[in-house]
């Protein structure tokens, strides 16, 4: 039977040996994730903004395409960016395949409609209340953008949030494209599948355990900004 | 102590500079919307400097016909002309608005004028200036950094307005400013009103408070059902208006 | 304190974080000396490439980076040129793999057995059987749980074969008593143990195991269970990319006597897991 008990215990004794392969593959997984993020989040912010404040032909339809994108399945995700860099692909010739820049490419194609479908939910219901008052001041339809994204800015941090959690759970799309290759692509949730292919069920855990903590850290320091950010009214 | 309308001699030569602006005429305005005419065919002229009121029942449409003249709403029939020229995004820029509800963003109040300066193309090391002297001017020098939305209702309204005075506009339009206030604030707000048109600015203020209508107006523009009933001057329209719908708002009732 | 946070400061700061992120991360642009080899998951779930491959980079200064996937993905990865030397245990894909263009030449390098696995209490009764096939038919009749790999690989192969052999056709029964599992060998001996079910599987994968519960060796020694490994370099003329010098050097390792001795080296509880057998060079 599994024992949890016993997981627990591992996690504990590996954080606190501070397993050089274990701060590895944390130190990998938080970088290839949170710059994913960081880059999704710039596109993501102005492609929701513009998609808010402009009227175009097709508007809808991109509105509609971005929401589906969200619920894209990170290993159809890895499967499109694999395709496209396998040296038999378009863009082989960058040699990407099985490096981190190759799962940062796939994770920015996961948490990008996210941010960009979340923004863009953020910027119109500010700009229902700010419209014409921004219209009236003089506001180009690229201010008002800009505008927007600052003013909401506490709110938006948790479209980022929501973007950081799918990246730092999927295992689908890193798996495809970075091959899980130890010292190199290796992250906390393709060593997960990794131990647990192995039956080392109790490591699997413990690694499990210590991914969930730092998404649970990661996410209490974002409320706690919010919970400052209301205090002086700036929510 | 209010002061009673003044007369026109009392104006200093900006009155006559926003003669370019000015006369501002509504031909055949109508706008409607889901087939409902909510603005029905008005014709109007503004051609004197000073406070104009628009008044009216509830639902009659001033606010309608206050977007229209901003440039807000576009028209269904008829023409808006500033100074013979038609609506355009430069002649916004020579107005600004005040709304009911104070519409303030997520910064401290002088960052919310300093924004709306740079909306306006005002250099960079010029808008600070500029926003402490509006402040100081609504006498809220002293919440320049406190975060615009924690302010006082009341103090909101004053920080709109002081914005859009920063911008020094030709024309400002005011939509039942003081429709929630108390009246200190609405004290505070009319006068700076006041000193706006001292300095030549053209207010069109819409209220439908009697008491400010009367405290404030140089003419009064009388909106029911989407239609222009009257325009005429302050002491004539309070004395004698023309109009039965007139004269029953004046007298207090509901005019439906 | 609220001024700090000003557009312009965020902006830089963010601006900083991601550069920063950004240059801690190639990590792999820096190593250049490295090749890529397309191997199984039971060979990499057995633990032997953590074993060897540091032994070739002292010697080479050559990284080894190996993508674990099931064979007939490797060979697949290998066509598109997503690697530089395949290293499989398959020998009929890999000599088409050749024959066809893909890869240069086949060079054996060890060998180990699969045995059946299964539960201590033994529902088909197969425990001590001689012959491979047998035990299949008998888990057939008892319509006991069986886990394939179903995923192409040289497994897989192996035990398609050996079906045939018992004349039985168990995808009928698939998702009935034969479930396909379509993963690597460590995930479906765990669907195994969670079935209380039998599985095929090579002797190295299986003492690497971890999840064992009371699950024994219950069929071995079969002739038909002799499951060899070879090692090929990607056709350097299909893919420019390919490394072949480096790719060589790491076959010529890997079947001279470093290499041979580092994998009769490799033991779990005493118990060696792969039996090398190169030809010698000449």
């Amino acid at each position: 039977m599994l024992d949890l008990s016993e997981a627990f215990r591992a996690a504990l004794r590996q954080i606190a040996a501070l397993d050089p392969q274990l701060i590895e593959i944390i130190g990998l997984s938080l970088r290839v994730t949170l710059t994913a993020v960081a880059i999704a989040t710039v596109i993501g912010f102005a492609l929701g903004g513009v998609l808010a404040v402009y009227r175009f032909p097709g508007r809808g339809a991109v509105a509609a395409l971005l929401s589906a994108l969200m619920g894209l399945p990170p290993v159809v995700a890895g499967l499109i960016v694999y395709l496209l860099l396998s040296n038999a692909g378009p863009l082989g010739v960058l040699q990407l395949l099985y490096t981190p820049q190759a799962m940062i490419i796939a994770q920015v194609i996961l948490v990008t409609p996210i941010v960009a479908a979340l923004t863009r939910q953020t910027c119109e219901d500010l700009l229902e209340e700010y419209r014409d008052q921004l219209r009236s001041l003089g506001a180009s339809s690229a201010s008002i953008v800009t505008t927007l994204l600052w003013d909401g800015r506490y709110r938006l941090t948790t479209a980022v949030l929501a973007g950081f959690g799918r990246a730092i759970a999927e295992v689908g799309a890193v798996m495809i494209v970075g091959g899980n290759i130890d010292h190199v692509t290796r992250t906390m949730t393709t060593a997960i599948a990794l131990e647990t292919s192995k039956g080392n069920i109790a490591l699997a855990l413990a690694l499990g355990m210590i991914l969930l903590v730092i998404a649970l850290a990661i996410n209490m320091a974002l409320m706690g900004i919010r919970r400052l950010a209301s205090h002086f009214a700036y929510a | 102590m209010l002061e009673q309308p003044t007369s026109l001699t009392a104006l200093d030569a900006r009155a006559l500079s926003s003669g370019r602006l000015l006369p501002l005429e509504l031909k055949s305005l109508s706008l409607e919307t889901g087939g409902r005419r909510l603005i029905d065919n008005v014709d109007l002229r503004i051609s004197e400097p000073g406070i104009s009121v628009i008044m009216g029942p509830n639902g009659a449409g001033k606010s309608l016909l206050l977007r229209l003249m901003h440039g807000l709403i576009v028209p269904t029939e008829g023409a808006i002309l500033w100074g013979g020229a038609t609506m355009d995004g430069q002649i916004r820029r020579r107005q600004a608005m005040v709304f009911q509800k104070p519409v303030l963003l997520r910064r401290t109040a002088a960052a919310n004028i300093t924004h709306a300066l740079g909306l306006r193309g005002v250099a960079r090391s010029e808008r600070g200036a500029r926003a402490i002297q509006a402040l100081q001017a609504a006498g809220l020098e002293r919440q320049a950094f406190t975060p615009a939305r924690v302010l006082s209702g009341g103090e909101q309204q004053r920080l709109c307005l002081a914005r859009a005075l920063s911008l020094d506009p030709e024309i400002l339009f005011l939509d039942e400013p003081t429709a929630s206030l108390d009246p200190a604030s609405t004290l505070a707000i009319e006068r700076l009103l006041i000193e706006a048109k001292h300095r030549g600015i053209k207010v069109i203020v819409v209220t439908h408070e009697l008491g400010q209508a009367r405290r404030l107006a140089q003419d009064v523009i009388f909106v029911h059902h989407g239609r222009m009933i009257e325009h005429q001057p302050a002491p004539c329209f309070f004395e004698q208006p023309e109009s039965d719908a007139a004269r029953a708002f004046m007298a207090g009732g509901l005019v439906l | 304190m609220m001024g700090v946070c000003t557009r312009r400061n965020v902006l830089g700061l963010a601006l900083a974080g991601l550069a920063f992120l950004a240059c801690g991360v190639p990590v792999a642009w820096t190593a250049d000396n490295f090749i890529i080899v397309q191997s199984t998951t039971s060979t990499q779930n057995s633990g032997l490439f953590e074993h060897i491959l540091p032994l070739f980079t002292k010697k080479t200064g050559i990284e080894v980076r190996v993508v674990a996937v099931g064979t007939g993905q490797a060979l697949k990865n290998a066509k598109n040129g997503d690697g530089d030397v395949v290293l499989v245990h398959s020998e009929p894909d890999e000599a088409k793999f050749v024959a066809d263009g893909w890869g240069v030449k086949r060079y054996p390098v060890m060998y180990n057995d699969f045995i059946i696995v299964g539960p201590a209490d033994d529902p088909a009764k197969i425990a001590r059987l001689k012959q491979a096939p047998e035990a299949l038919k008998r888990i057939a009749e008892a319509k006991a749980p069986f886990a394939s790999r179903a995923d192409d690989s040289g497994t897989h192969k192996a035990e398609l074969k050996l079906w045939q052999a018992a004349g039985i056709d168990p995808k009928g029964a698939s998702g009935n008593w034969y479930l396909e599992t379509g993963s690597g060998m460590g995930a479906t001996l765990n669907t195994a143990v969670g079935k209380r079910g039998y599985a095929l599987t090579d002797r190295a994968t299986w003492l690497a195991f971890a999840n064992k519960h009371d699950f024994k060796v219950l069929v071995e020694g079969d002739d038909k269970l002799f499951n060899q490994y070879g090692v090929i370099l990607v056709n350097p003329e299909r893919h420019q990319n390919v490394k072949a010098k480096e790719g060589q050097a790491f076959i010529d390792w890997l079947t001279g006597a470093q290499g041979q001795a580092a994998i009769a080296a490799y033991k779990i509880d005493g118990q060696q897991l792969f039996f090398p057998n190169a030809r010698p060079q000449s």
